[in-house]
């Protein structure tokens, strides 16, 4: 209980895998004391309808994110090269769906 | 008692120690700690509602008698009863209900796991079916016991507190009666006196993780398979019975 004057317990992100073969995705964050407890929470806030075979937790504080304000020299310089994007080529029939 | 009534008693026994663990933690709907442990808790009260509802509703379908699982449930008075005097006891603090539930989830996990093998293939179904989701209610239960002992000096000392209140309680759970014995001895029931080193070799093993001691409590009360009960029963029925009492075979 350590964390912040509020009493509370650490917060943690969850990530869960929905099916075999499919990536972790990031489905809410709860408080627990240590990762094994985020894990049962996990499982106990989040996968109650079956929704996942796989669960990942973070805790938040150890996500760096990147700031808003980095914004324009993040990706707006992208915005301007075209050619950046595979976009000039046919792709072939049988190729399907990429 | 006829053979059919045996097993009948014996499927009970199971279905009640479900039903009233259950309607205890629903109690702890919207009053738990913390958001997170709210819904474990009443998610675990859940899997054991399910559990007695397969429980009952096959008892009522062995009776014969045309009671399905929500006569059995809802108009049975105390006396019908076959709960472990464990289950009924109050939630009383967080810590007391983790005692009663680890005391009880490794008790359940030992005998679902020898259940699972019975000669009776609808009982060994549905304890096949619940021993996964018993195998997660230990490892909480259990991970509460050992975050709590080996936590503050106020948790240790709340914890052991729990553990030792309820501890008279443990032994009628491992109690071998004529139905236990005749269900033994058709390859139905199990041994549960013989279930007893096992249990106590896992307690041991999460009390000495939590940094807490076995309890050294002499008295023990038992009763429970001849509907012999703690006042504490009466006041479960009332509340999880009154709508059925007061509106026979209400439907919604």
């Amino acid at each position: 209980m350590s964390n912040d004057s509020k009493n509370e317990l650490p917060l943690y992100e969850v990530f869960i895998r929905s099916k075999n073969g499919l990536d972790h995705k990031h489905v809410g964050s709860l408080h627990a004391a240590d990762a094994e407890m985020a894990l049962t929470n996990a499982r106990d806030v989040y996968t109650r309808r079956s929704e996942g075979v796989s669960i990942w937790v973070v805790k938040t504080t150890d996500i760096t994110a990147s700031s808003p304000d980095d914004k324009g020299s993040f990706y707006e310089p992208n915005d301007d090269k075209m050619y950046r994007h595979p976009t000039f080529y046919e792709i072939p029939e049988e190729v399907g769906h990429m | 008692m006829t053979e059919k009534e045996m097993l009948v008693d014996y499927l009970l026994r199971l279905g009640d120690n479900s039903l009233i663990l259950g309607q205890r933690l629903a109690e702890w709907c919207g009053h738990a700690p913390i958001l997170e442990e709210d819904l474990a808790i009443t998610n675990i009260g859940l899997d054991l509602l399910g559990q007695s509802r397969l429980l009952l509703t096959y008892a009522g379908e062995v009776e014969g008698k045309g009671r399905d699982e929500d006569k059995l449930a809802f108009h049975r008075d105390t006396m019908a009863w076959r709960n472990f005097l464990l289950l009924e006891q109050p939630n009383g603090d967080f810590a007391k209900t983790m005692a009663r539930q680890m005391y009880f989830d490794a008790f359940q996990y030992l005998q679902y796991e020898a259940l699972s093998k019975s000669s009776d293939p609808q009982l060994a179904g549905i304890a096949t079916k619940s021993i996964k989701e018993i195998t997660y209610h230990r490892r909480h239960s259990s991970n509460w016991v050992i975050r709590l002992g080996d936590g503050t000096l106020e948790s240790h000392d709340k914890m052991q507190t729990a553990l030792n209140e309820l501890w008279g309680f443990v032994h009628e759970m491992f109690d071998m009666d004529d139905v236990d014995n005749a269900m033994l001895a058709k390859g139905i029931g199990v041994d549960v006196a013989a279930l007893r080193p096992a249990w106590d070799q896992y307690i041991e093993e999460v009390l000495a993780e939590a940094t807490l001691s076995r309890p050294y409590v002499t008295w023990s009360v038992r009763g429970s398979r001849e509907g012999k009960h703690s006042e504490h029963l009466g006041y479960i029925l009332a509340e999880m019975q009154f709508l059925q009492r007061a509106y026979p075979d209400a439907k919604w």
